[in-house]
């Protein structure tokens, strides 16, 4: 069900340079809450770069207006799953460290006996028992599962995802769009995600931009896959289906 | 066991009981955020530092360092992130930079003997005045530890997702930047420029090599670099040798017997 949640970020004319390289511009788009977008393209397309430039790591130009549940404006409160990172197979932090460091301002490296609080955020993706594994051991699956959890506590307004079908199989990818279906719907939150995966997107997604320097097409699933843009960038591949 | 009768090994000793835990834990984050690299260019823009604090007439060598480390810090970081290279390469462009300069100030009118104390360093000049401001460093680099390092952690994972919950990234990473700048240019006189990266890095290193969680490679790493520099210190009173690589040398054993139990302790 598609419900039309009224606008919680509009982005006119956003446009990102960096050094001589004219990396995106004039995307305009508008995300509502309750409704899942997809951003497709190639690569170096400029995904990455406008997720950047929303979570205001790297400058735009542009306008990007929010506007929260309450109808204010004003900056929102985000949630970003990375890509999966490959970190270094010695690094020692732990599921936990990550997680109490996100919720806490008590220093990570200090010992304290509340681990009920990490082990409840992680329990609501089923990840309980990942808490004393180090982040570097986590399998594609398990990494979404832990930095959903560190995304969504507490629930943010605005959730953006980054390619999170890295190192998934097509039962796990089912159970995490299932899980962000349920997670945009009962709290109503806006969701931006990177994505490859057509088959799953043309069932989830509300809509769909199709991204190369700047929104080539955009609209609900079925039209941007059926979209000439589609077909010029990606040649017209039949992989609709998962 | 009377080696720590005399004024200078005293002063020595709690020199570096408050200087190596600094190293120590500074080191975790900057093994953790892959910034070995960096801090070895900092550690040696030191000398041109020294030279022109010697130019300018700034008559406190280590308030020209700092001063200069902090500057040259900032600008590293600057570059590094507009990345017109690849990060290592522009490091090294620096360091290369500060270190030459350096020796064509201090050696151009033929006194670089005066000065080569620094490469080495020799922490037996420490003088009791020096343990206040030592103190009070050391104080104030615990405080931003307990408040900070929540941050710092966050970054090393994903600078993205720390930016998304509130952190502010560049903010945190120039402030981390400064802070080792400042305990890098407070340890280089008695440490030297070519050891200064060793005694943070080591510990980190050796403590990673069997730590599964943030907790333990704290807590290692304070342990392994508290132990090597006064391990080290009271092995070069014995063997004669220069303190700073016997500290260093100490934190190696450290990390390659650690390097052979890793085995056991990764379940």
């Amino acid at each position: 069900m598609v419900h039309e949640g009224f606008c919680i970020t509009s982005v006119e004319g956003l446009g990102v340079t960096l050094g001589r390289g004219e990396l995106l511009r004039g995307v305009t788009f508008t995300l509502n809450c309750g409704q899942l977008t997809a951003v497709i393209g190639r690569n170096g397309a400029g995904k990455t770069t406008l997720l950047r430039a929303l979570l205001g790591e790297i400058p735009h130009t542009g306008k990007v207006k929010f506007t929260r549940h309450d109808g204010t404006q004003g900056p929102l409160s985000m949630g970003y799953v990375p890509q999966r990172a490959p970190l270094d197979p010695s690094s020692p932090t732990s599921v936990y460290d990550l997680c109490a460091a996100s919720v806490s301002r008590f220093p990570a490296f200090l010992p304290r006996r509340d681990r009920t609080r990490v082990s409840d955020m992680l329990a609501a993706f089923g990840a309980e028992e990942l808490i004393n594994r180090r982040l570097c051991e986590l399998s594609g699956g398990e990494w979404q599962r832990v930095m959903l959890a560190v995304a969504t506590s507490p629930v943010p307004e605005l959730l953006i995802l980054d390619e999170p079908q890295t190192g998934i199989d097509a039962s796990g990818l089912r159970l995490f769009y299932e899980k962000i279906d349920e997670l945009k719907k009962t709290r109503d939150l806006a969701v931006l995600m990177v994505s490859h995966d057509f088959g799953f997107l043309s069932e989830y997604a509300d809509h769909v931009l199709l991204l190369s320097r700047t929104v080539r097409a955009r609209g609900s699933p079925g039209e941007v896959f059926s979209s000439e843009e589609f077909k010029e960038l990606f040649g017209g591949v039949g992989n609709i289906r998962p | 066991m009377g080696i720590f009768v005399h004024d200078f090994m005293k002063n020595a000793l709690w020199a570096l009981i408050l200087i190596t835990p600094l190293l120590g834990l500074l080191g975790t984050v900057v093994v953790e955020s892959k910034l070995a690299f960096f801090s070895d260019a900092l550690g040696h823009s030191a000398l041109t530092g020294v030279a022109l604090g010697t130019l300018l007439g700034i008559t406190e060598p280590t308030l020209s360092m700092v001063l200069f480390a902090l500057i040259f810090a900032y600008l590293l970081n600057v570059i590094r992130r507009s990345a017109v290279a690849s990060s290592d390469t522009v490091i090294s462009v620096f360091a290369s930079t500060a270190i030459a300069a350096g020796l064509v100030f201090l050696s151009r009118s033929g006194n670089f003997n005066k000065f080569s104390g620094y490469l080495i360093g020799d922490i037996l000049t420490i003088a009791a005045k020096d343990l206040l401001p030592l103190a009070l460093l050391s104080f104030f680099v615990l405080l931003y530890w307990v408040l900070f390092y929540n941050d710092l952690l966050l970054i090393s994972v994903s600078p993205l997702m720390a930016s998304a919950k509130g952190t502010r990234v560049k903010l945190t990473q120039t402030v981390f930047m400064l802070v080792l700048a400042v305990v890098v240019m407070a340890a280089i006189r008695w440490v030297g420029v070519l050891m200064i990266n060793s005694l943070l890095i080591l510990p980190a290193a050796a403590a990673r090599n069997v730590s599964r969680s943030t907790k333990t490679l704290t807590f290692l790493s304070l342990i392994f670099s508290l132990g090597s520099g006064i391990g080290g210190l009271a092995l070069s009173y014995w063997w004669n040798s220069a303190t700073g690589p016997t500290v260093a040398l100490c934190g190696a054993g450290l990390f390659f017997i650690t390097f052979a139990l890793r085995g056991r302790v990764r379940r």
